[in-house]
């Protein structure tokens, strides 16, 4: 494995580890305040012991991804001097906003989970949408700085040297409005499908306190289903930005091999040195007329660049059919949801703990929201490849003198390996053992309890 | 000697670390007590360290971040050649930073208290020891001007042809190891001491304050090490320490301030006790800084010569004075809400 590979694949992993943790960072906390609101306004008890429930597996979750993103922190210069050297001064607002989002999440989250019985209720609710905001807010500003690796802006470069900072320009770059819309929507409804077919999968398995899950699924699938209906809309408005800012990106994913009228293509799997498509069905014209409404319009294709400046287009279309299938699963989900809601309130269909199938669906649904992310994110950079900064810097030019990489390439890979079992053995105790329970009493999450008896054992 | 923009950058950046040492600095030093927990309190002297970190350690570690934003937005160039060069012991404190916070989280988390929690505690122990020791050994080797920076990549291969002579024997000497273990005492000193104040029994006051006051003795002890290994590892640090009237102001302040809290320790003025500890940190921090000023990184570095264009600076400035607008009143309120002495602490009123 040469240093290059290592450090793309460290940089892929940690980046693919992080983005999941992220991603619940955003959403929770909103699933959160929801449920606390709901109890807030009527008084039921479940609310409230959903509230708690989430906390707790949202504390879980948050600590992992404060430590990851910590990593990447350093991470951007332990495998990327050369790009950071450059890249700093002009991307520092996003980063620096994003340190102060991710500081006021991190002060309001300790402050809700340890704070329970020590503030109001309304400072506690209070507190929680000051989570919620700020996490989505930290999310945002994070994409508007990968957005600028895919459409630099805000500086001028002479000779190698780079002058005339503009770090406002830089951070309201052109790919930043689709990318930041598509990341958000993607976060909430991801979240909000993987919460709602866990407790589907309660609602399934178990009758003992179907109040409790049936709020769940319902709280998570208010959040979820409209960002899922969304998302369809912003992916249209990410693929002409794209095709746009980005054209190789573009026939990348889409498999437009050769300039000319570009066809959808369906499935298949691309050779990019062959410049063929194996299998797959073709739709001809069809991207043509999305892009410039003429089936005959010439769109560049991959061999419009030399080979030097290629992505493998193999993997970037296969993870861009990936994320697009998911989204079209989660779509009908998403409707079949509002079909059954309407039906409902006209009186007709069972009720959600006796809708087996529509439960099912729920739970064989959960992770695509998650896996669609982790495509997306594949197609975004490696569709940039074989630039660490479009056009200007090449991931092979940024990479740290460093040899031997791939030591700690393995070393992250079993840490994270590790944390992730352990992630979700803990989270399965959590939600399935425990969820089906009344907590006792009306006890907070509370650590000295925890500890204690671990220290007595 | 003219303080300019990028001078009260790194101004800044010198307070957030000093914010990260009194607070994160102190989270570790809790788990190295709970590492060495001991006597017949071992249990509750446990449990107050997790309670006095659990609400706040994700907030107090965010200043690390902070740092590095501003090191790669205002100081890219430093930035690159510290991640660079220090690549190992940087990705070894990581690796420690990591096991820690899942660590300490997956412990206080887990609803079953079983042996696979308990094996979750002594890593998070663990990783707090030999985080902070590989902290101060990159602190120390920057100090000591053993990675210089180079006017191109092949000088700098040049210099240190081999992959140990330029990644592993730059951090590796004993200076190092002696500010790691500075780092080290200082944390668990401050530890120690705040939690004088967190713990709710006269006896587990006791605990603490004779772990404060040893702690102290090793901190001196480690110092004066550090001192004399400097000597012969790092003469730019003797030369700083032992000339002129800034040299004789700070060690004379921190000498007095050491003293300050050994005598409120004694006599068991904790409060007192804490912000001399506290303000002892921040004078070695301090010193630190003063001792290199204005180089950045030693031995030819100055800060003017490593900042970003000054659009950036200011931006950047600009945006850490919003920020903090934010900040401040958060983390009043965040440690009003848990550290206010007239209330009972969580583990008290979580089960009211």
């Amino acid at each position: 494995m040469s240093d290059l590979l290592a450090a793309r694949s460290q940089m892929a992993m940690s980046l693919a580890f992080h983005i999941l943790f992220a991603v619940v960072g955003m959403g929770m906390p909103a699933l959160m305040v929801i449920a606390e609101w709901r109890w807030y306004r009527t008084g039921n008890a479940v609310m409230l012991d959903l509230a708690k429930r989430w906390s707790k597996g949202t504390a879980i979750l948050f600590a992992v991804g404060a430590v990851s993103g910590t990593v990447l922190s350093f991470e951007l210069g332990l495998l990327w001097p050369t790009f950071m050297q450059h890249a700093g001064p002009v991307v520092s607002m996003p980063f620096s906003l994003e340190g102060f989002a991710f500081f006021t999440e991190a002060i309001f989250l300790g402050i809700y989970l340890y704070g329970w019985k020590r503030i109001s209720t309304r400072a506690h609710l209070a507190a929680g949408v000051v989570v919620a905001v700020s996490g989505a807010l930290s999310g945002a500003f994070v994409v508007c700085a990968n957005a600028w690796m895919n459409a630099p802006t805000g500086f001028t470069s002479v000779g190698g040297v780079v002058t005339d900072v503009q770090p406002l320009a830089a951070m309201f770059n052109a790919a930043a409005p689709s990318e930041v819309l598509h990341m958000m929507l993607a976060a909430y409804g991801a979240t909000g499908v993987m919460v709602a077919g866990i407790h589907a999968y309660g609602l399934v398995r178990n009758t003992l306190r179907p109040e409790f899950h049936r709020a769940a699924v319902q709280i998570a699938l208010i959040m979820a289903v409209p960002a899922i209906l969304l998302q369809p809309l912003s992916g249209d408005y990410s693929a002409r930005e794209v095709a746009k800012l980005q054209p190789i990106k573009f026939a990348a994913l889409d498999a437009h091999l050769h300039t000319g009228p570009a066809a959808l293509v369906v499935g298949g799997w691309v050779n990019e040195h062959t410049l063929t498509v194996r299998g797959g069905v073709e739709i001809p014209g069809a991207i043509s007329f999305f892009l410039r409404g003429n089936a005959e319009a010439v769109v560049n294709g991959l061999d419009s660049v030399p080979v030097e400046d290629r992505p493998p287009a193999g993997i970037v279309h296969l993870a861009f059919q990936l994320m697009v299938g998911c989204g079209l699963v989660l779509a009908f989900v998403a409707a079949w949801t509002v079909w059954r809601a309407w039906r409902r309130r006209r009186g007709h269909g069972v009720p959600l703990p006796r809708d087996r199938p529509f439960l099912w669906a729920l739970v064989a649904t959960s992770p695509l929201g998650f896996i669609a992310i982790e495509a997306g994110w594949t197609v975004t950079e490696v569709g940039r490849q074989p630039w660490i900064v479009q056009g200007l810097m090449r991931t092979a030019d940024a990479v740290t003198p460093m040899p031997g990489l791939v030591v700690p390439f393995i070393a992250f890979t079993v840490l994270y390996i590790a944390l992730s079992v352990m992630v979700l053995f803990l989270l399965w105790r959590q939600i399935l053992k425990t969820g089906v329970t009344p907590l006792r009493g009306d006890a907070p999450p509370s650590i000295s309890a925890t500890t204690e008896f671990t220290l007595r054992r | 000697m003219i303080w300019t923009l990028p001078h009260v950058v790194a101004g800044t950046m010198v307070l957030s670390i000093t914010a990260y040492v009194l607070l994160a600095g102190a989270d570790f030093g809790g788990g190295v007590w709970d590492l060495i927990a001991s006597g017949p309190r071992k249990k509750q002297q446990r449990v107050v360290i997790a309670d006095a970190l659990g609400p706040v350690w994700e907030a107090n570690h965010v200043w690390l971040i902070l740092v590095v934003v501003m090191l790669f937005s205002c100081f890219p160039a430093m930035y690159a050649h510290l991640s660079t060069e220090l690549h190992v012991p940087l990705t070894l404190m990581l690796i420690g930073i990591v096991l820690r916070g899942s660590a300490f989280t997956f412990r206080s988390y887990d609803l079953q208290r079983d042996a696979v929690q308990q094996r979750w505690g002594l890593v998070f122990s663990m990783a707090s020891v030999f985080t902070p020791v590989l902290l101060g050994m990159c602190i120390g080797t920057v100090v000591a001007g053993n990675i210089p920076m180079y006017e191109s990549p092949e000088a700098a291969v040049r210099a240190s042809p081999t992959f140990f002579a330029r990644y592993i024997q730059s951090w590796c000497t004993l200076f190092a190891l002696a500010i790691g273990l500075l780092t080290l005492a200082l944390f668990s000193l401050l530890a120690a001491t705040y939690l004088t104040v967190e713990a709710k029994t006269a006896e587990l006051r006791e605990d603490f304050r004779r772990r404060a006051l040893w702690s102290t003795l090793a901190v001196a002890l480690v110092a004066a090490l550090a001192l004399l290994l400097a000597r012969r590892d790092a003469p730019l640090v003797v030369a700083a320490l032992t000339a002129g009237t800034r040299a004789v102001v700070l060690l004379s302040s921190t000498t007095l301030l050491a003293a300050a809290g050994v005598w409120a320790l004694w006599t068991r003025r904790f409060i007192l006790a804490r912000v001399a500890v506290a303000a002892e940190a921040s004078f070695i921090v301090w010193g630190w800084a003063w001792a290199q000023y204005p180089l950045m990184m030693p031995p030819s570095r100055t800060i003017d010569s490593l900042a970003a264009p000054r659009a950036t600076l200011w931006w950047v400035m600009g945006t850490l004075i919003a920020g903090t607008a934010i900040l401040l009143p958060s983390f009043f309120y965040l440690f009003k809400v848990f550290k206010s002495a007239d209330r009972p602490f969580a583990a008290a009123d979580d089960h009211a």
